[in-house]
């Protein structure tokens, strides 16, 4: 069974001529261990789609499965509790907390979940450490690059035991490079277990994922198949065509 | 790709033998543009021809053991070669571009479900070359840059199509405007 799993999802805003249909009967599984990217125009209901996977929002039909259990199902407690503990947001424009150094900023969630101090802010480190950002732990975001801020939010969103990761266009104000770095590092964090879904309008940023899907107008129109190899692309031979 | 200027570059570093710039040929670029000896060679003959190398036998054809270095004439036909543009005045003709145009004088075709057929395409060859980088790219420079070139030039064509997708709808039909084909080539005509 995926990690994730949006079953039949949608979700209405308004109601009479001013309703609108955010997200239409949307299946979509992520597996441990891989990359989704959600790929679409603005407006095609992607982060209404984010949104309401890590539990920010409740569908108005539909299931959303994490790890086995049903979000409607949970209690409002067990909700916060799933939000604090097993998923970890990117958003593009980092959500780091100003007054906060950069370990401050890591460990803070952690600490939210009543993990002593200190140890927090071991853990905190680690993760700073593991993303190259040990010598900036005691910048305030302000001193930090922009690559460097959407590494600490990253750090921030997979600290601890985290195992979903869901990312809002996260590398989208940062140079190819440092979008580059930060995409590694989703990818890295899948390798190692966790679930990942990113929403993106960027096909540069789609293609780090294990599988693209695309939506449009709130629907799951279509989406990739997994590659034969890419030394097919050395060799010669030609990789999925064009289907009939 | 010009092999005449590239083994102009390589030799622009010093003399070398002809096995040895068929070699370094292939480190560099070889795995994305195969090139055969005999096309290094052949290509060598004509740039010795027309005095842009030199050799220290002339007699003999151009082959592995042949030692090559790079005249006066060549250096500076590398140098004008590096600096000039490459002409971009002229659209290629491009096929996928063509390919939606048409769609959309089909009848009963959509010519959204045309261009998503060539988005998911462009989207995977993208993914199989982001994972190439990622697995080579730390290891070989060139290789990156040849990566990071082909995943821009797939992203031009992604964002052209997301803009042809979103002109489409905004313009709410999927039949062309009678005067499409005759304003384009105008304004194409009127820049030659």
């Amino acid at each position: 069974m995926s990690f994730l799993e949006l079953r039949r999802v949608s979700k209405c805003y308004g109601t009479g001529a001013a309703e609108v249909h955010a997200l239409v009967d949307v299946d979509l599984g992520v597996e441990r261990g891989s990359l989704v990217a959600v790929m679409g125009p603005s407006g095609s209901g992607k982060s209404t789609l984010l949104t309401i996977a890590g539990s920010l929002e409740e569908p108005t039909s539909g299931e959303v499965v994490v790890d086995g259990r049903s979000l409607s199902a949970m209690s409002r407690n067990d909700k916060a509790r799933l939000r604090r503990r097993t998923v970890g947001y990117v958003f593009q424009d980092y959500n780091l907390l100003g007054g906060l150094t950069a370990a401050e900023n890591v460990s803070l969630p952690l600490e939210l979940d009543g993990i002593p101090a200190k140890k927090a802010h071991r853990v905190g480190m680690a993760a700073l450490e593991e993303l190259g950002l040990a010598d900036r732990a005691a910048h305030y975001p302000d001193q930090l690059s922009g690559g460097e801020r959407q590494r600490v939010a990253i750090a921030r969103a997979i600290v601890g035991e985290r195992s979903l990761l869901l990312a809002d266009e996260p590398s989208g104000a940062l140079d190819s490079v440092n979008g580059d770095a930060v995409m590694r590092m989703v990818l890295a964090a899948c390798r190692r277990g966790v679930a990942a879904m990113v929403v993106t309008h960027d096909a540069r940023l789609a293609s780090w994922a294990d599988r693209v899907v695309f939506i449009r107008d709130g629907r799951i129109m279509d989406q990739t198949v997994p590659p034969p190899t890419p030394e097919s692309l050395l060799t010669g031979v030609p990789a999925s065509g064009p289907r009939p | 790709m010009s092999v005449r200027h590239a083994l102009l570059a390589f030799l622009s570093e010093g003399p070398k033998y002809g096995l040895q710039l068929r070699q370094e040929f292939e480190e560099s670029t070889g795995e994305i543009w195969p090139l055969n000896a005999g096309q290094v060679y052949s290509t060598l003959q004509r740039l010795e021809r027309d005095d842009l190398i030199e050799s220290d036998d002339r007699g003999e054809e151009a082959g592995p053991q042949k030692m090559f270095r790079i005249t006066e004439a060549g250096r500076s036909e590398l140098d004008v070669w590096l600096s000039t543009p490459p002409d971009m005045t002229e659209p290629p003709r491009d096929e996928l571009v063509i390919k939606v145009l048409s769609a959309l004088r089909v009848p009963g075709i959509s010519v959204h479900d045309v261009i998503q057929v060539h988005r998911r395409y462009v989207v995977e060859l993208m993914q199989q070359w982001t994972r190439l980088k990622e697995d080579e790219g730390d290891l070989d420079l060139t290789f990156a840059l040849v990566a990071d070139a082909e995943l821009l030039r797939l992203d031009s064509i992604a964002r052209w199509l997301d803009t042809a997708d979103g002109r489409l709808r905004r313009a709410g039909t999927e039949a062309p405007s009678e005067r499409t084909g005759p304003r384009i080539r105008r304004r194409l005509v009127a820049r030659r």
